[in-house]
């Protein structure tokens, strides 16, 4: 097995990036994810790459937009109020079916917020990060390891279907060391790019790279042509994690940092005899809508756990079709939840079911 | 095996880097690890801390509330944290900066005045590191060796000649109980 690090998860964020090809990243210092910048500032210009700090997070998703273009393999990163100035500019990314890798390392919100951990941009990440009709594919990794495991995919995925991908974790996953181990494939295998704008040397017709359509049915083709790549990726690209689901009464779905906390507390249920398990969704955009479903045959309820006041909880109530009923806990403002109050509700569920 | 730990005191004393050690002995002897320090305004104002989860099990929470092994470094901390301590925990107190001791029976607490003994011995700012010492003789948590090469991976390449004096207070530290 290869050798394990002790690496933050912001320093693998970049690391991770680095070992997949990327080779350009703009960006802008927010806490609680200055350490991507950090890293990528030594890093890059070592292996020929291009670092370079904008005046704003505007400024550094337009140069994302421009690196992508030319088809490099390009990542920015940011903090949420800082995602929020980007919107513009991932909208018109995902309008140009270009790739790239954009990481959220959420802290709380509305407004300036707070800088603590958080996973209140659910919304924005799968539901509208930008005007207009379009998705990112969203990962939201829970570990350390699986940082690592994930940028390599949302760099792979991205340059497979030209849709933009985002990393969204949280300021526990950013701040937190685990012991973490890159896997030794040299991952330069990148897509042949004909669409790039990089040059054409008089022996090929110029490439556009475009999101202007002044004429209705042409947007329209363009949109709904780009909505069957999205059906693709739903049908294919969906990842998640079941734990003691199989004979579970009450089935948990949490994700990112609050999955972790909650697979603790299913153990120590378990323990007690009641019967949970957990539904931890890897990719939030495509959601594992089907497997929450398959479970409502089995199971009796629902419980979502979030560092939010309940947003992902709406797509499990959207999976379920009101079969079964869906409940919530979450803590927010940057606090976590504790893993006794996530017990206390379950056994108080479990209760409500006899 | 299984222990959480609270590493809390002043900017500056090697607080987070005490942390990195225990973390990195931990991963020596291939257990499940995580290292979570506090960020934000607090550290400007001048205390930092960080949470060390060790286990033989996949870590959840990687916040700690309730430590089995808490070592504090300034009066805040120990206000702060030391009714947090669960019951048999161990508990360090830089005594050389906390003149209060802990109203309680059912903790293990241990006074080392790292700061001034590490001021004595020409090691300042090692106080950190002598309470390592202690805190490895007090738990038995890793063999000696384990926490010297932890130390060896946690000093920058550039900065290695200070693997000597930090195995001074290590010295010191374990020394320091019976």
């Amino acid at each position: 097995m290869s050798k394990k690090f002790l690496m933050k998860g912001n320093e693998v964020i970049a690391e991770a990036a680095i070992r997949s090809g990327c080779t350009m990243f703009f960006g802008y210092p927010i806490t609680p994810q200055t350490e991507v910048a950090a890293y990528m500032s030594k890093r890059l210009p070592e292996i020929g790459g291009v670092y370079l700090q904008a005046e704003s997070e505007v400024s550094a998703i337009n140069m994302v937009l421009g690196a992508a273009s030319a088809g490099r393999r390009v990542m920015t990163s940011s903090s949420s109020p800082g995602i929020s100035l980007k919107s513009e500019g991932i909208s018109y990314i995902a309008a140009s079916d270009l790739p790239c890798v954009i990481i959220n390392v959420q802290r709380a919100g509305p407004g300036l917020g707070g800088i603590q951990p958080s996973q209140a941009d659910y919304f924005q990440a799968t539901k509208g990060l930008g005007h207009g009709d379009f998705h990112l594919m969203v990962f939201a990794p829970s570990s350390v390891q699986e940082i690592a495991d994930l940028i390599k995919t949302a760099f792979d995925l991205s340059d497979k279907y030209r849709v933009p991908s985002l990393i969204l974790a949280d300021g526990i996953m950013g701040q937190m060391m685990e012991p973490v181990s890159f896997s030794e494939e040299e991952s330069t295998d990148q897509p042949d790019k004909g669409w790039a704008t990089s040059g054409h040397d008089n022996k090929r017709a110029p490439n556009i790279v475009n999101s202007l359509y002044l004429t209705p049915d042409e947007l329209e083709k363009t949109v709904i042509e780009r909505y069957q790549r999205y059906d693709v990726i739903a049908q294919n690209e969906v990842l998640f994690e079941k734990y003691l689901t199989e004979d579970a009464d009450i089935i948990v779905v949490a994700y990112g940092a609050s999955s972790r906390i909650s697979k603790s507390v299913i153990n120590t249920a378990r323990e007690k005899g009641i019967k949970v398990g957990i539904l931890r969704p890897i990719t939030l955009w495509p959601f594992p809508t089907q497997a929450i479903k398959e479970l409502c045959k089995t199971a009796k309820s629902f419980l979502c756990v979030e560092m939010s006041m309940g947003q992902m909880v709406e797509d499990v109530r959207l999976a379920v079709e009101g079969v079964r009923p869906v409940s919530f806990y979450g803590r927010t403002g940057g606090n976590t939840p504790r893993p006794e109050d996530i017990l206390h509700k379950i056994e108080q569920l479990n209760e409500e079911e006899k | 095996m299984e222990h959480n730990i609270i590493i809390a005191g002043f900017g500056g004393q090697g607080i987070l880097f005490l942390g990195k050690v225990i973390a990195g002995a931990a991963l020596i002897q291939d257990k499940n690890v995580s290292w979570l320090p506090s960020y934000g305004p607090e550290m400007r104002g001048g205390t930092a801390n960080c949470s060390v989860c060790i286990s033989d099990q996949e870590i959840g929470d990687p916040l700690v509330t309730k430590p089995d092994i808490l070592i504090v470094m300034n009066r805040p901390s120990f206000d702060k944290f030391i009714g947090s301590a669960s019951k048999n925990s161990v508990v360090l107190v830089d005594s050389s900066l906390i003149d209060k001791k802990a109203e309680r029976q059912d903790i293990q607490d241990f006074y080392v005045p790292a700061s001034q003994l590490a001021n004595e011995n020409g090691l300042s700012k090692l106080g950190n590191i002598i309470l390592l010492g202690t805190l490895a003789k007090a738990t038995k948590m890793f063999e000696k060796e384990i926490f010297y090469e932890a130390i060896e991976q946690a000093v920058p390449s550039s900065r290695q000649q200070l693997v000597k004096t930090n195995k001074q207070a290590f010295e010191i530290g374990y020394d320091f109980i019976a």
